[in-house]
């Protein structure tokens, strides 16, 4: 079943079309990943997909239930509260995303309070099982997340992200700029949670190695334009567009 | 029973980073696969075994042909069915191994056995018995049981790999060289359970350059012949 659909987005900035007549969809419980280099446009379509930036024209339909309907349709306030809580987005630098300035417990608090829990007992008993749940000791729950490594805000991140049970998930590049092993730490932890919890999730990467093992299927995308898609497997192992062939080519083998 | 049946399968790779070299490999492939029958792919290196293989597993897309299924009691083309449904008959009916695990960082060697089994829906206590079981089976010392695969040797990567891949009763089995690599031990502890994969009714097609093992567990051969070069 269809959860989320894109149909023929444009996208210009000045003369460069970041999105070029982009389709696609999503079904519920599926894991896809988009991919391409820097300046292809994949994080143009989260974004656009997420409603965080209108496209110049073409349509996002989402089924909340009642069918596909378009996003843009819903108006501001209908489209916050869906980002808020059937929606959820991971971002590359978690301190884009998380208040430092506010506890651990009190990050993950906040999402719970804006999609309506209010018992204080449960919010903090919540966000414990969360830090736990995303590998952080729970004695860290007061703690301030500028005491946190970058795998840590990253992992606390996806904690303040999951907490509302959201159906869908898009993230962008969620491992970039994190060493190796904390990198396999948090995939890990991911693909555990998105197939625990039945996620749908939209996954932006350049990262070959981050697509084969979270993916079900791959968006290959250039120079704002979707060359390729396909079963994960099928795309990696028989890539058929010249671009596709360079791009797994490139990858040195581990 | 017709378990799968494959007909005038092409598959040409064109490698467009090689000032776009077409390299043609199958060319009106086919076969049938019967419940409870295994089938193994001959032929010369370069012939296209195990292009074939992945082409019935839907790794590598066909440009033409049909590769029909059953799943859940219908003949399905797998070459003309949507991704949700190629996954579905990956899960259900259809195993592909070979002799290399493709490791995960951090995953325990029993849950990457037990993983397709929790797939299929299995209870968690039942598919790590499984897992444990089959681990044993295939003489993985219990203590590496809970460590990841990816610090294991060559042999015992492929060891865990085999046992993922028969911790599922899967109908239909696709086998590229399972045994390769294998000692003679282990070898025939594949053997059996391939023998016993049969005897509860699975269709295997198989590559295997051992002929021992080819001996074994065949009931027929189809030999492939590399096709000559063409424009």
């Amino acid at each position: 079943m269809t959860l989320l659909q894109a149909r023929d987005l444009r996208k210009r900035f000045g003369p460069v079309a970041a999105l070029d007549d982009v389709s696609l969809s999503l079904r519920r419980r599926e894991i896809v990943a988009i991919v391409g280099e820097s300046g292809s446009g994949k994080s143009t379509l989260l974004n656009v997909l997420s409603g965080r930036i209108a496209p110049d024209s073409g349509t996002v339909l989402y089924d909340e239930g009642e069918g596909l309907s378009p996003i843009a349709g819903r108006g501001e306030a209908r489209l916050r509260h869906l980002q808020r809580t059937r929606w959820g987005f991971v971002q590359q630098d978690p301190r884009q995303a998380l208040r430092l300035s506010v506890t651990a417990g009190g990050n993950i608090g906040e999402r719970l309070m804006v999609s309506g829990a209010r018992h204080y007992g449960d919010i903090r008993a919540t966000a414990a099982r969360w830090l736990e749940t995303v590998e952080i000791d729970p004695a860290r729950l007061d703690d301030l997340p500028r005491t946190f490594s970058g795998g840590m805000l990253q992992r606390l991140q996806i904690a303040a992200t999951l907490v509302t049970e959201p159906e869908l998930v898009f993230m962008d590049e969620p491992t970039g700029g994190l060493d190796v092993s904390v990198q396999a730490r948090i995939l890990d932890l991911v693909r555990g949670l998105v197939r625990r919890l039945g996620l749908a999730v939209l996954l932006v990467t350049h990262d070959i190695g981050v697509a084969r093992l979270l993916a079900d299927r791959l968006v290959v995308m250039r120079h704002g334009r979707i060359v390729e898609t396909g079963l994960t497997d099928q795309v990696l192992d028989d890539p058929h567009h010249e671009y596709t062939q360079l791009l797994v080519s490139s990858v040195l083998p581990a | 029973m017709i378990v799968l049946d494959a007909a005038g399968l092409e598959k040409t790779f064109v490698l467009h980073l090689q000032n776009g070299t077409r390299l043609p490999v199958l060319r009106g492939a086919g076969l049938t696969l019967r419940a409870g029958r295994c089938v193994a792919l001959t032929g010369p290196s370069g012939a296209g075994k195990s292009t074939l293989l992945r082409a019935l597993y839907g790794n590598y897309r066909v440009s033409a042909g049909s590769i029909r299924v059953r799943h859940r009691g219908a003949m399905i083309d797998m070459a003309d069915a949507p991704p949700e449904r190629v996954i579905e008959i990956r899960r259900e009916t259809l195993g592909y191994v070979s002799q290399f695990l493709r490791a995960m960082p951090r995953l325990a060697a029993r849950d990457v056995v037990a993983a397709p089994l929790l797939d299929r829906g299995a209870a968690a206590e039942a598919a790590a018995a499984r897992a444990r079981a089959m681990l044993d089976r295939l003489g993985i010392p219990t203590p590496l049981h809970a460590l990841p695969p990816v610090t294991f040797s060559g042999g015992e990567q492929q060891r865990v790999n085999l046992a993922r891949a028969f911790a599922c009763e899967w109908p239909i089995l696709l086998l590229d060289e399972p045994t390769a690599s294998l000692d003679a031990a282990n070898r025939d502890i594949v053997i059996g359970l391939m023998r016993e994969a049969k005897a509860r009714g699975a269709a295997l097609l198989g590559i295997f350059h051992d002929r021992h093992v080819r001996d074994a567990v065949a009931d027929e051969t189809l030999s492939l012949e590399p096709l000559k070069e063409s424009a």
